[in-house]
């Protein structure tokens, strides 16, 4: 799931300001940033209560079904029209992508809530890592399931580095050296001896922006079997 | 062709020290130290922003340290620049000369002067040896032939003291396969440890330069200890350097025991004299390595 922080509020409060919104509409997402308690119902009706203490009106709000789905998200803003007609700017408690779902689907300028800061594992309730950063290039197969890419600080995909010391990371100095994991699982895997180091990686398997079209493939192969 | 190189391959034991490239333009510091050092170093250092921190690139100061007649290592880390910068940087390197290449990881953006900065790493340690080693074969990255290849002798850092050692066996042998040469270690404190990286390193083929740090306080030690990565100054050692009426002699002297310790086990000792440059020739000479 996607990870979001709570954006500091006089940041918010300025952003507001800036756009000379008096009357706000609060949108969530009842996937991740309700998962990760920053864009849920409770931290929308905070959010409402905390702009209209401060003397905003709050004209509506809403927590969709995901705040990143296009259709969805246009759904929502029929169901709120009136709401958010007669608001001057909408806030979305959501990743990024849902904050540029809510500003393609109206007219009204739109502001982000949140920092989006990482594709997360669920640790444990209210506990997020970052295992993945989705490089398109995936190492998974050599590295015995653990990503340097992404745990190892420095992003290397050959260690330890020389600042690893009694298998401890130099960087983040209580966490285990990533590439001390790495040999540690695949010599108990009997895998080590045939690690060869992983070679550079292709960056240009991370397409910016990126964007899949199965439909497209599937289309093809259809025409394919017709012809 | 490197005087280094035929140093080590005859058997000779070598020295090499080290310098940072100044903050600035200005060169006189670097050139004293240099000159310092120079009668007693087969070959110099020449630091890549060390620390993650803003120095003169050392490719620019090799080509001082050259011009100064002083054979230079010259450093390069994966941190700072991507895998057209450093292959450029390559080439540059050997149309000024530059015969040695250190090739190093480099420490992270965040324990240096500018913790803002991106981190490159789009290569590690090891793939930028690859590199080195492909253009001693006339051929860049992509496989293609250079106009003029490189005859670099190629280095890698080592830290034999670091724990587990199976990694450390690990990297060894797979830096050699890469293409080192020779190897720099951090400073040695436990000479077993040493010895036991040494026997990795010659079974496949390369030479061991072995580290040895001037403590001149016990400031610097703490600061070591503190900051630095990859570096831990033993308690003992740093009991006897704070507890020494004059610490820097007491410095130098703890240098001179290593020095000629590593003597018997090493190929050479590479010497991180932390501002002590003026100390380094009294260290060679008295731990009898040359006259």
């Amino acid at each position: 799931m996607i990870i979001t922080r709570p954006r500091e509020w006089e940041r918010v409060r300025a952003q507001l300001a800036d756009l000379g919104a008096t009357r706000v509409f609060i949108t969530g997402c009842g996937q991740c940033a309700t998962v990760a308690n920053t864009g849920g119902e409770t931290e929308v009706l905070e959010a409402k209560e905390r702009l209209e203490s401060e003397g905003l009106v709050v004209t509506g709000w809403s927590v969709g079904e995901v705040a990143c789905h296009s259709g969805g998200e246009r759904l929502e803003v029929r169901k709120h029209a009136g709401e958010i007609e007669s608001a001057d700017a909408v806030l979305v408690l959501a990743c990024g992508a849902g904050v540029q779902t809510m500003a393609d689907a109206t007219s009204k300028p739109v502001t982000p809530g949140l920092e989006s800061v990482f594709l997360g594992n669920v640790v444990r309730h209210g506990v997020f890592e970052e295992r993945c950063q989705m490089c398109g290039d995936c190492v998974l197969d050599r590295t015995a399931g653990i990503c340097p890419v992404t745990t190892c600080p420095k992003g290397l995909l050959n260690g330890p580095c020389g600042g690893m010391w009694n298998g401890m990371c130099e960087v983040v100095t209580d966490r285990e050296c990533t590439h001390v994991l790495i040999r540690r699982r695949l010599a108990e895997q009997g895998r080590a001896a045939k690690a060869e180091p992983l070679p550079p990686k292709d960056y240009s398997k991370k397409l910016k922006p990126g964007r899949v079209d199965i439909r497209a493939a599937h289309r093809a192969s259809k025409s394919g079997d017709a012809s | 062709m490197s005087r280094l190189r035929e140093s080590l391959d005859a058997g000779s034991f070598v020295v090499t020290g080290e310098i940072a490239p100044p903050l600035g333009t200005d060169l006189a510091a670097m050139r004293a130290s240099v000159e310092m050092l120079a009668p007693v170093c087969d070959a110099i250092n020449v630091t890549d922003n060390q620390g993650a921190s803003l120095h003169l690139s050392s490719l620019a100061a090799s080509r001082v340290v050259l011009e100064m007649g002083v054979e230079p290592i010259f450093q390069q880390t994966c941190r700072d620049r991507n895998r057209l910068a450093l292959q450029s940087d390559l080439l540059a390197a050997w149309t000024l000369g530059l015969t040695n290449l250190l090739a190093v990881t480099g420490d992270d953006p965040r324990s240096g002067d500018h913790p803002e900065a991106k981190g490159v790493f789009d290569l590690d340690s090891t793939q930028l040896v690859q590199v080195a080693r492909g253009f001693n074969e006339g051929q860049d990255m992509k496989g293609r032939d250079l106009k003029g290849a490189t005859d670099f002798f190629i280095g890698a850092a080592m830290f034999p003291e670091a724990e587990p050692w199976d990694m450390q066996q690990g990297r060894i042998e797979e830096k050699i396969a890469a293409g080192v040469r020779f190897f720099q270690t951090q400073a040695v404190f436990d000479l077993d440890k040493f010895a036991r990286a040494v026997d990795v390193a010659h079974a496949a083929g390369a030479k061991v330069i072995g580290g040895i740090l001037v403590l001149r306080s016990a400031r610097v030690i703490r600061f070591i200890n503190e900051r630095l990565a990859g570096l831990m100054v033993p308690d003992h050692i740093a009991a006897r350097i704070g507890g020494a009426d004059d610490a820097t002699e007491e410095a130098v002297l703890l240098a001179i025991e290593q020095a000629r310790a590593l003597h018997g086990i090493a190929d050479g000792i590479h010497i991180m004299p932390l501002g002590l440059d003026a100390a380094v020739p009294r260290i060679v000479r008295e731990a009898g390595i040359k006259t």
